[in-house]
């Protein structure tokens, strides 16, 4: 009886409406949490997994040994390898490509290179205009490394103690 | 300047008249529809803000000529008008459903001599014309040959029916205090301050009339007739371009008649709460119905979509009863004259 009292006192004084409503009403006055895109960009962590790069050593020679253990990880089929041996006996690629329409950015090719060559870089803001510029061939994907190899160091020593 | 006036002379009376009145209801449509434009600016900014979101902010100087980027947009798209439709009613129920919703403009009073036309069935005439938008909707639904557009115009149809009555009822109340249906009047008999208005003595009524006033002009929580989770956009699936713009200008435009009927009927219009202190002006009622058009998009911001049955249940079994008890209650008080709003 009384509980009935109460639930018709409550839904006619509209209680539950304008709690509602109060809170909307608060929240009304509360500092945006937007981030203004182009102009503001939210933190990236080093270990963000972005545009593909192959490094080099200091010396300039490039890291990638041609063991194709990215190819073979990879669960997208998306990295297409063929090696050759040079001159000086060592094993080099002569075609790395990426086809980043396959890609899913799993980061396992990163993680299962021996030699820190095949990296994913910070890079999201890119686009393709034509057809076939979705391959990242060996040239493009060394030149990457090259331009941005000062942040990829930065990034994976900060991230070296965690791996 | 004498050229313009002997054309003017040699005019007939009636073609006169015409462009009088055409002149005299442009001077109340086009600040209407500007209204209108940043009502839609505003509706986004607040809620935006209401879910700590910046909104619209883009175009132009904090994003202020965003309602008229959207509105080129609207109307330089394409019209489609689907294949099975009923092509002639697809076009005109946008029609059916606009004009009732300017029309009802006509009888507006915004201060004491500031009226369109000035009828003595004010009230009755703005109740028909808020009536007959549905009619559009209901068009609109069964001519797009779609099951959204029918299911969403089947809502519609009943949740008018039932809010209408409740909505008239609460009128009826309005009607029996003021003793007229004259919108002007209906303002004057609140005229001696805020303890004058009719809001105190009809308090049930107004609570009444705001709901079913959101559920008539099918805004959220009762948008069950656009519904866009469950049926797409309900009964303008099919409408896009200026077809669709002239369905969302007129839900627009009813949102605010709403929100000036209410503060006209039960918040004194124009009158100042304190005429001893402040003096009564038509900013007045532009304020009164600012809050009321605010609480429409606060009201949206907060509470989540009725369901179908409770909608129902809240028409018929709730909203009617109130106001047939009040009414009851409101006859008791005139037949012996109680208190001070009923003498």
């Amino acid at each position: 009886m009384f509980a009935k009292i109460n639930y018709y006192l409550k839904s006619f004084l509209f209680l539950e409406l304008l709690k509602g409503m109060n809170v909307t009403g608060r929240y009304f006055f509360r500092k945006s949490t937007t981030v203004q895109y182009p102009e503001e960009k939210t933190p990236i962590s080093p270990r963000f997994r972005g545009l593909h790069a192959l490094r080099r050593y200091a010396n300039g020679e490039e890291r990638c040994i041609a063991c194709k253990l990215c190819e073979a990880v990879c669960p997208a089929l998306a990295i297409t390898i063929e090696s050759e041996q040079r001159a000086d006996g060592t094993r080099r690629t002569t075609r790395y490509d990426i086809d980043l329409f396959k890609c899913i950015y799993c980061g396992f090719c990163e993680e299962a290179c021996p030699v820190d060559s095949i990296v994913e870089t910070n890079i999201f803001e890119y686009h393709f205009e034509n057809r076939g510029e979705n391959i990242m061939t060996k040239e493009k994907l060394l030149e990457i490394g090259d331009r941005y190899e000062a942040q990829l160091a930065a990034d994976r020593s900060a991230d070296a103690r965690y791996r | 300047m004498d050229f313009l006036t002997s054309i003017w002379e040699w005019l007939h009376e009636y073609v006169q008249y015409t462009i009088f009145s055409g002149v005299k209801s442009l001077t109340i449509l086009l600040p209407l529809f500007i209204i209108v434009a940043y009502y839609t600016y505003a509706e986004r900014k607040v809620i935006g803000y209401m879910q700590t979101r910046k909104g619209p902010n883009r175009v132009g100087p904090k994003g202020l000529f965003q309602p008229f980027a959207d509105m080129f947009k609207l109307m330089f798209k394409e019209i489609i008008i689907p294949t099975n439709s009923n092509r002639y009613l697809f076009i005109i129920a946008p029609v059916i459903t606009f004009a009732p919703a300017m029309a009802a403009w006509a009888v507006i009073p915004f201060n004491d001599t500031l009226v369109f036309s000035n009828i003595n069935a004010g009230l009755l005439y703005i109740l028909a014309m808020t009536s007959l938008g549905v009619y559009g909707v209901i068009i609109a639904g069964w001519a797009s040959n779609s099951k959204y557009a029918l299911l969403g115009a089947m809502r519609s149809a009943a949740q008018i029916v039932a809010y209408e009555i409740a909505m008239g009822f609460a009128l009826v109340g309005v009607l029996m205090v003021a003793g007229s249906l004259n919108l002007g009047e209906i303002v004057g008999q609140q005229a001696g301050g805020i303890s004058r208005w009719f809001f105190i003595p009809l308090l049930p009524l107004f609570f009444v009339y705001l709901i079913s006033g959101v559920a008539e002009t099918n805004r959220a929580p009762f948008d069950v007739a656009e519904g866009e989770s469950e049926i797409v956009a309900g009964f303008h699936v099919e409408y896009s371009g200026m077809t669709f713009a002239v369905f969302f200008l007129a839900e627009y435009a009813n949102m605010i008649l709403i929100a000036m009927l209410c503060s006209l009927m039960f918040f004194g219009g124009w009158l100042s709460p304190v005429p001893e202190l402040v003096d009564d002006s038509i900013g007045w009622l532009f304020g009164k119905t600012a809050v009321f058009m605010l609480l429409f998009l606060w009201f949206r911001a907060t509470f989540p979509r009725y369901r179908y049955d409770q909608i129902m249940r809240l028409g018929w079994k709730v909203l009617l009863p109130v106001t047939i008890l009040w009414l009851v209650v409101e006859g008791v008080a005139v037949y012996f004259e109680i208190g001070p709003w009923f003498a």
